[in-house]
């Protein structure tokens, strides 16, 4: 791994800045240089909301994502905006809920119950975004197990430890 | 080995701001700066400071000239529309002497504009939002560790100068997080202000002694008697109409900076030694510029960057110098061309001067600037 170029997207409310910003500790804790940035709209929650991280084994230049090579889409507007024109290697994950347009296909790409995950088997559904980082991690193997945890648990709030760690796991747990 | 920490812009300026010294904070939180506010209600109780949110800009920059007049290190933050609203005490602050630092984490505008956009459009009002002829100090960061190590430039001027200082950071910075190595104590200077030794001691509160230009400053309680006012003031700080006064206080405002530019001046030279095409850009926009170097050196053009970390004062004197020996000058700014007046003023017709700016909302991509840099 040289660079990798991160970004997640859904709807705002769901977490996915603070996931971005779980993935850039475990890389310091991985003695990587990493780049966390963010784009929102004025609404608290609800509007198109896109987190994005740099985890590079060189100093980082410009902050943002230019040639993803990992994309997450949780919401289907998301889907629409950030998974068209990406490069050919470019891993798109997407919750199962989106509906995957006939004239879309994508050599790396993975489907999964995110959004139910957290809803249903950690019964949460605010741990959407743990879920995703478990999913992730476990997809592109950039963080020890230790180190992941203890980026999830500096981010979360207390008293909610036990359940992001359960988040996590059963996110590890969707990909095969 | 000192520790990487990951860090926000606007945390790190927090962090830089008590590690300066800074112990009182007044502000009315704002997009893209509210960290900033977050972060100081948190930490000022832990180091023995105050916080206090105040009922609106204007009232909060006034507390925070009032908390640095009573002798305590105070800084605000803002953003667009709270740095307008706060240009007013800025001038009380220049006349009457009493340092502090204005954060204001740009945005993109005019008016309330768009609140979680990058921009740097307040470049120009960082020099002339306050209205008369004054000092103005503005820096700009580029790193997340430049806003802790900035911030601390910031106080450390404040205090030297007896001048407001402006921190002109933008969201691309402020909202970044990044790998910090945070300086120990004892690796960066701390400079406070010169306090009377007694107030017997003191004199009039605005006389200069010994050929300064920069008064000594007793705090509230010190015993030293003496009125603030943000009229023009004679040596006891009492208002008087005298031109003569009025001339050579305002021309002493000015001159304690002018003539103490070689003190004052902050710049960055990347890849210029060699360099055809200078790319001069600041804050965030540093950040794409290094990228579209780094392209643009692979293909064989050979490009720097010269970058002003005081944008204010500007460091045109050596902008000059570099404009002689480039082909070209590509100013990079995230508005419709406010340091590129500047540029303009000091490279007259010694090279070529493009300009890319941006007023979108969106930020410079280093693509942009490596075709730009190629255009005939």
């Amino acid at each position: 791994m040289s660079k990798m170029e991160i970004r997640l997207a859904g709807t705002g409310g769901q977490g996915l800045i603070t996931g971005t910003i779980i993935l850039a500790e475990a890389g310091i804790f991985e003695n990587k240089f990493v780049a966390q940035s963010q784009s929102y709209g004025p609404e608290a929650r609800g509007g198109m909301c896109k987190g994005e991280v740099i985890i590079s084994d060189e100093k980082i230049g410009f902050t943002k994502v230019t040639k993803p090579t990992f994309v997450m889409a949780l919401s289907q507007p998301s889907f629409g905006k950030y998974c068209r024109d990406l490069d050919e290697d470019c891993f798109v994950l997407v919750d199962e809920s989106i509906v995957i347009p006939e004239d879309w296909s994508h050599k790396n790409f993975l489907s999964l119950p995110i959004l139910a995950t957290a809803r249903e088997k950690v019964g949460k559904m605010q741990t959407v975004n743990i879920v995703s980082v478990g999913a992730i991690n476990k997809i592109l193997n950039f963080s020890s197990e230790e180190n992941i945890k203890k980026a999830v648990l500096m981010h979360v709030p207390k008293g909610t430890e036990e359940l992001n760690l359960k988040a996590l796991e059963e996110g590890a747990r969707l990909v095969k | 080995m000192k520790q990487m920490k990951l860090m926000q812009g606007n945390e790190a300026c927090v962090e830089g701001a008590i590690a300066a010294g800074c112990r009182f904070y007044a502000g009315y939180p704002i997009t893209p700066s509210a960290e900033i506010a977050e972060g100081c209600a948190v930490r000022m109780p832990q180091v023995g400071g105050k916080f206090i949110q105040m009922e609106d800009e204007i009232a909060s920059c006034a507390a925070a000239i009032g908390a640095s007049a009573a002798g305590v290190k105070s800084m605000t933050a803002t953003s667009g529309p709270g740095f307008s609203l706060k240009q007013e005490n800025l001038g009380y602050a220049c006349l009457t002497e009493i340092p502090f630092v204005l954060v204001d984490v740009q945005r993109a505008g005019p008016s309330t504009g768009l609140p979680t956009s990058p921009s740097q459009g307040d470049v120009m009002q960082a020099r002339w939002g306050t209205h008369g002829d004054h000092p103005a100090i503005a820096l700009s960061p580029s790193t997340v560790e430049e806003c802790y190590t900035l911030c601390i430039k910031c106080f450390n001027l404040a205090e030297k100068y007896r001048t407001p200082v402006i921190f002109l950071m933008d969201e691309i910075v402020g909202h970044l997080r990044e790998n910090v190595e945070i300086p120990e104590e004892g690796e960066f200077e701390i400079v406070n202000r010169t306090v009377p030794a007694s107030p017997a001691e003191a004199g009039p509160a605005y006389a200069c002694k010994n050929g300064s230009l920069i008064p000594e400053m007793a705090p509230f309680g010190h015993g030293q008697r003496y009125n603030v006012t943000g009229l023009i003031h004679a040596a006891d700080g009492f208002p008087t109409n005298s031109t003569e006064i009025a001339d050579a206080q305002v021309k002493r405002l000015v001159a304690k900076i002018e003539e103490n530019l070689d003190d004052i001046l902050a710049w960055e030279e990347t890849d210029l030694e060699d360099a055809e095409v200078c790319i001069l850009c600041y804050g965030g926009t540093a950040r794409s510029a290094q990228s579209a170097v780094e392209a643009l050196r692979a293909e064989g053009i050979r490009a720097g960057i010269f970058r002003p970390i005081t944008l204010w004062p500007f460091p045109g004197k050596r902008l000059e110098e570099i404009s002689r020996k480039v082909k070209k000058v590509l100013v990079a700014e995230h508005n419709n061309g406010q340091i590129l007046l500047e540029a303009e003023r000091v490279i007259k017709n010694n090279c070529r001067i493009d300009f890319i700016g941006k007023v979108d909302g969106t930020v410079i991509t280093p693509d942009e600037i490596v075709r730009k840099v190629k255009e005939a």
